[in-house]
């Protein structure tokens, strides 16, 4: 549409007559340079923000990456990729490796389907004010302190959670130093702290499908609360879940202060993670290079699942 | 049969009262268009027939059965949305084909991977493609089932939509504003085809519009709403010629009928805007009347007599045919606009003093609450014109 209205800057100079054979008129390459200015000085701070601090520091974690420095030390020499052959050959990096995959396959399915079932709970009912702020105070609050609460409700001797049990007679368990439930209550909690932020994108998403459509899918018989929410919710919700499966995902790999504070990857290896992995070795073990080359392998796991979850879904989302 | 009953229905939200005691009966086969402006309870009349809202009083009834307790899926009716309603995420050939899943399909059956191997459901899914592909062709979209609706044009769209409406021959058509996304010249087409499709059906069709030129060209009767009442049904011909309400005549036509006040006074004649009209209403003396007079009833005088309107030329509009000519009556501020035909006034310029007059039959007299007042004749001639509409 643009272009019939508005013709291209190049289509105006080669419809100036030419006065000489060296290339369009003056004001015209000025007019040309004019613009090509205004872009760059409209692109230019984000651009150059960009570059301080994402596109450089990469490269220079890259480049640590190939050495053997170690955080304060004077020298430092050149190991090519030794870091990463370690890296890989190590059985607590797989460990690792491994915990985190387990870590996002359980937050990020449960998170929108929680987030889901509430937001439609929500969107059918009443109060609808109050149950979205009340379950989105977990996203807003610090995770530091909240830590600490489930600490307290997860406590083994004198936590509601094994009172709860023990009063109506079921098994307690030392939820946090039992090395088979230690990760699945940090993806437990992980949910928690996710859902009220998936919940409101459903709850916009919701909103913004057009109630014709329920109308429609009433007329042609398609009335029933699971047809409903297959032919027209789902389908419509797209492109939010879409949004919100990455969202959560790159949150999920990212966890961190949930260990720290509550497990510190123990017991054993058993709830080590990626981003605590990479802590450890950078800031404890003071190990840099080591640290670096999980750094590069935890952004390439990133980046690739971005790039594939965008890629299929983008297809399956936008209806165009 | 699939006669259509509304029965005194009442519908308000909250305080807001939108359809009062409204009763209308619309004939088997018949192309009944709900006409109005905007907020004036057309569509919430045409929802409740489908079924989409409850009324709070009153009965709809479909084939002479009540349907009230019913949802829209059992009420056999198929409807055509403004907006088209198209399911985004499907091809034309999936939207097409929905109704008859929903209906032919168990639950079961019209599950992602598992339907496919129960029994039936290949015989089943096969018919529907075949059905779908068979009104697609007779829409002449039989070439685009496996697009998406997003890849589609407007009139391509709409097309679809009735196509969906049609697959599985419903008892009534229910539509709209369907033509209302569109462009002027696809408007008209489409009018033409869906006036077509009527025929060629056979079936009963409600058609709700703000668009007073779809209402007179599609339809068999028109039934005019205003603030949540129905102020005239009758053909399109006799809303506008014959219109029982001040509201109805203001609201047909373009441009609007001129209305002017007027005084009754002795042997029936009306004083009005410096004229005398020999009105032969039998109003006492008096008596405030509004007088409506069509541009297209007015036509030059050449000798300013006793019944014509006197005034200077304001504006003059040129439409090749017709001109619209505007005149500020002389000592009146009413303007008055006459639709005159271009080779009987050929030099009118602006300032010119003209002379207009009405054939006397043509004029329309409303009272006070803008009741129509006929004159004897005309109230017999419209006794029998609305006994031959309901034979």
């Amino acid at each position: 549409m643009m272009a019939e209205i508005v013709p291209l800057p190049r289509d105006r100079a080669t419809s100036v007559p030419r006065s000489d054979n060296s290339g369009p008129p003056l004001a015209v390459r000025a007019h040309r340079l004019a613009e090509i200015a205004v872009a760059w000085a409209l692109a230019g701070p984000a651009l150059g923000l960009l570059v301080a601090l994402f596109i450089l520091p990469v490269f220079a974690v890259f480049a640590i990456a190939l050495t053997d420095w170690q955080f304060g030390a004077s020298t430092m020499s050149f190991v090519r990729f030794a870091n990463f052959a370690e890296v890989f050959a190590d059985p607590s990096f797989r460990v690792s490796l491994k915990n985190t995959i387990v870590y996002v396959l359980i937050v990020v399915p449960g998170t929108i389907v929680l987030g889901l079932v509430i937001a439609l709970l929500i969107e059918s009912g009443k109060c609808r004010a109050f149950y979205r702020a009340i379950h989105f105070l977990p996203f807003m609050a610090t995770l530091t302190a909240m830590a600490i609460a489930w600490e307290a409700l997860l406590h083994p001797t004198i936590g509601l959670l094994n009172q709860a049990l023990s009063a109506i007679g079921l098994p307690t368990a030392n939820w946090l130093r039992d090395e088979n439930t230690v990760l699945p209550v940090l993806a437990v909690i992980g949910i928690w702290q996710n859902l009220g932020f998936a919940m409101v994108l459903f709850l916009a998403g919701l909103k913004a499908i057009p109630q014709d459509l329920y109308d429609a899918a009433d007329i042609d018989g398609a009335d029933l609360w699971l047809d409903r929410l297959t032919t027209v919710t789902l389908p419509m919700l797209g492109p939010v879940m879409m949004f919100v499966v990455i969202v959560v995902a790159l949150k999920a790999f990212e966890a961190f202060d949930t260990v720290q504070i509550l497990t510190q990857g123990g017991p054993g290896h058993a709830s080590e993670v990626l981003l605590y992995t990479l802590y450890r070795e950078s800031f404890q073990y003071l190990r840099t290079g080591y640290g670096a080359a999980v750094t590069i392998v935890f952004l390439v796991i990133v980046v690739a699942l971005t790039l594939i979850q965008a890629r299929v879904m983008d297809k399956r989302v936008h209806y165009q | 049969m699939s006669s259509i009953v509304f029965d005194e229905i009442e519908k308000s939200y909250g305080a807001t009262a939108v359809l009062k005691k409204v009763s209308l009966s619309i004939a088997d086969g018949e192309f009944m268009t709900l006409l109005g402006p905007s907020g004036c309870g057309k569509s919430t009349l045409l929802r409740i027939l489908a079924g989409l809202e409850l009324q709070n009083a009153g009965t709809v009834s479909i084939g002479e059965l009540p349907v009230d307790g019913i949802r829209p899926k059992g009420r056999d009716v198929a409807m055509v949305f403004q907006s088209y309603a198209l399911y985004p995420h499907m091809t034309v050939g999936s939207n097409m084909g929905l109704p008859l899943r929903m209906r032919r399909l168990n639950a079961w059956q019209r599950l992602p991977v598992v339907g496919r191997l129960l029994p039936g459901t290949h015989a089943t899914t096969r018919d529907i493609a075949a059905e779908v592909a068979k009104t697609a062709e007779a829409l002449g979209i039989g070439h685009l089932l496996d697009r998406k609706p997003g890849q589609l044009s407007g009139g391509q769209r709409q097309r679809v939509a009735v196509g969906r409406a049609m697959v599985r021959h419903p008892a009534v058509f229910l539509m709209d504003e369907p033509l209302s996304n569109l462009d002027a010249k696809l408007r008209v087409q489409m009018r033409g085809e869906i006036k077509e499709l009527h025929q060629r059906l056979g079936v009963t069709f409600v058609y709700v519009t703000h668009d007073q030129a779809e209402a007179m060209t599609l339809s068999d009767r028109v039934a005019v709403m205003l603030d949540g009442e129905l102020l005239q049904v009758a053909p399109p011909q006799r809303i506008y010629a014959d219109p029982d309400d001040r509201r109805v005549a203001e609201f047909i036509g373009s441009p609007k009928i001129n209305m002017l006040e007027g005084i009754v006074q002795e042997h029936g004649r009306v004083a009005v805007a410096g004229a005398t009209l020999n009105s032969a209403i039998g109003c006492t003396a008096g008596t405030a009347v509004s007088v409506g007079i069509r541009p297209e009833a007015l036509h030059l005088d050449p000798h300013a007599g006793i019944e014509s309107f006197t005034g200077s030329v304001r504006l003059v509009e040129h439409l090749g045919s017709d001109l619209f000519v505007h005149l500020d009556l002389a000592g009146q501020d009413t303007r008055l606009i006459a639709r005159l035909l271009a080779e009987r006034a050929p030099h009118i310029s602006i300032g010119q003093t003209l002379h207009l007059a009405s054939d006397p039959e043509r004029i329309l007299f409303f009272d006070a609450n803008g009741h129509r007042i006929r004159r004897d004749h005309e109230t017999r001639a419209a006794s029998v014109a609305q006994l031959r509409e309901l034979a």
